[in-house]
């Protein structure tokens, strides 16, 4: 991980309320690389995206991007970093009420003036790029899952963004789609020049795509490394992860009392 | 140990509603800030408009009509018994045009386009639409609650309006073709008894204000549901309790400074 550092996320701490999420994270993404960040449900993998998007603040450390601390920005500062960055969210969170073509466009229209013609063309470039120039009549509504995670991909890429960010882009889909998602986030990132933070649970497709892996664990980063190095990891947490494993570090039971003296098997005395 | 915990749980509540009390003034106050932006990219509002607006129109209209003719049987029965059935058409007019034009409309309003505003923004939340709009830079305030806003301000009034006049072409139909009260003094009565200032000037005042009741409550109990299928439905039947129970709050106040003694 040697090229210059797009991302520093330094001794991150965050709290909602009194549970903490994050204890002192510290994760580099480097310029031009994919990264995933993995780890179970709930473990703060999504937090970490809203802390790197600006829209929650580290209780402490700080988030860097591109030389600027982001939860030091003011308002403007922090809107024009976001223009910056794009993001899918886990289900796409395309708008119901407009079609395809306007949701591609509506950045376009809300952050620069070109004309109608342009963005026309640009729109249906990035449509093209997904594979779905010929669903930009349709509705989110008329579109499948897997559709509709692509149109949403054509939407964050619209403005060429330097930073994007993936919800859990895998979630849901059907074997070809979650492909065809995975391959997608590679070939824009390495078109567009930019980094990508892809934040998933899914191991065997990220496993193909991403340069680097994270992964986090009751708020820490309890491993990293190359997908090579990921894959033949005997990091137990690492090991119970890649391959699925019903027990291990993380229990399969919920903490409960004593079985035995639950179903009333040994006197209490 | 229970009145403690009673006690407690009083203060939380009272905590809880000044709360929520200020953040609805923040919002309402953040509304107000970026309407700006909503007037200077009017076609936001425009299509607001319509789905606000003239999607109400039928059930307004059809209401109307029915109000007008139970107006026009109603009055006829009681105004018969005086000999003075000509009167009828100031009645219904009067009646229509300072109250039930204002607040059945705006009632109509709420339950109508009020709930609809709550579960369309409740959702937007909930499937993230409102975040992702936010991560793009562009504010959901100026962007989707700003216009919607304005439109249910605009629209409410127009509504109010057309509501009053199919009431009175009810309350016509009713009296003068079906009854056969005599339709010059139908008309003129009216025209001599109702007050441009004193009588549409203050129904449309009602109106507007309605206006921006109805649509603040419907906008921040959306924007504040829960992202949940609970948290929205809930927040809907709260827009139609609570802008109901504005409206009739509100009318009483108006009609007290407007009508007092008048």
């Amino acid at each position: 991980m040697s090229s210059q550092a797009l991302v520093e996320i330094r001794d991150v701490n965050f709290a909602y309320d009194s549970r903490p999420i994050l204890k002192g994270v510290n994760l580099t993404f480097p310029k031009g690389k994919v990264i995933a960040v993995m780890g179970g449900s709930g473990c703060g993998k999504t937090t970490l995206l809203r802390l790197i998007g600006g829209a929650l603040k580290p209780s402490s450390g700080y988030v860097k991007v591109d030389g600027q601390v982001i939860h030091e920005l003011d308002h403007d500062g922090l809107f024009r970093m976001r223009r910056r960055m794009g993001m899918l969210f886990q289900f796409g969170a395309l708008f119901t009420d407009m079609s395809v073509y306007d949701n591609v466009a509506f950045q376009m229209r809300e952050h620069t003036d070109l004309p109608e013609e342009i963005i026309r063309d640009l729109v249906l470039m990035k449509l093209h790029a997904v594979g779905l120039r010929g669903t930009h009549h349709l509705m989110p509504a008329e579109l499948s899952g897997g559709m509709a995670r692509r149109v949403a991909l054509a939407r964050t890429v619209a403005l060429d963004p330097m930073l994007i960010m993936y919800d859990e882009p895998f979630a849901g889909l059907d074997p070809i789609s979650l492909s065809v998602v995975g391959n997608l986030i590679r070939r824009l990132n390495d078109a567009l020049g930019a980094t990508s933070v892809v934040v998933t649970h899914d191991v065997q497709e990220s496993l193909k795509i991403v340069d680097y892996i994270y992964f986090i664990a009751d708020g820490v980063v309890v491993a990293e490394g190359t997908p090579a190095e990921i894959s033949t990891s005997d990091k137990p947490f690492v090991h119970q992860f890649v391959h699925g494993e019903m027990d291990g570090p993380v229990p399969f039971h919920y903490p409960s009392s004593d079985y035995g003296q639950d179903l009333n098997l040994r006197s209490s005395r | 140990m229970i009145v403690i915990e009673n006690i407690r749980s009083m203060g939380r509540r009272v905590v809880n509603a000044v709360w929520r009390t200020g953040y609805a003034t923040r919002f309402f106050l953040m509304i107000l800030f970026y309407s700006g932006v909503s007037f200077r990219r009017f076609h936001l509002i425009i299509k607001e408009l319509f789905s606000s607006g003239v999607m109400s129109l039928i059930i307004i209209l059809v209401a109307g009509m029915f109000v007008g003719m139970v107006l026009g049987l109603q009055g006829y029965e009681t105004l018969k018994r005086y000999g003075s059935e000509s009167a009828l058409g100031s009645l219904v007019a009067l009646s229509l045009v300072r109250e039930l034009g204002p607040v059945l409309a705006a009632l109509l309003f709420a339950s109508r386009a009020g709930s609809a505003m709550t579960a369309e923004i409740g959702l937007m939340k909930a499937t993230e639409q409102i975040s992702a709009m936010e991560m793009m830079a562009i504010n959901p305030m100026a962007r989707v609650v700003a216009p919607r806003f304005w439109a249910g301000v605009i629209s409410m009034p127009l509504l109010s309006t057309l509501f009053s006049a199919m009431g009175i072409f009810g309350g016509y139909v009713v009296g003068v073709v079906l009854i056969g009260v005599d339709q010059g003094s139908f008309w003129s009565q009216m025209q001599a008894a109702v007050d441009f200032q004193h009588d549409i000037l203050n129904g449309m005042i009602k109106s507007v204000v309605f206006g921006v009741a109805v649509t603040a409550i419907a906008l921040f109990e959306g924007y504040d549901a829960p992202p949940t299928a609970e948290g929205v439905s809930g927040a809907t039947t709260r827009t139609v309790v609570e802008s109901s129970l504005a409206v009739l709050f509100l009318d009483f106040i108006l009609t007290a400074f407007m009508f007092q003694g008048g």
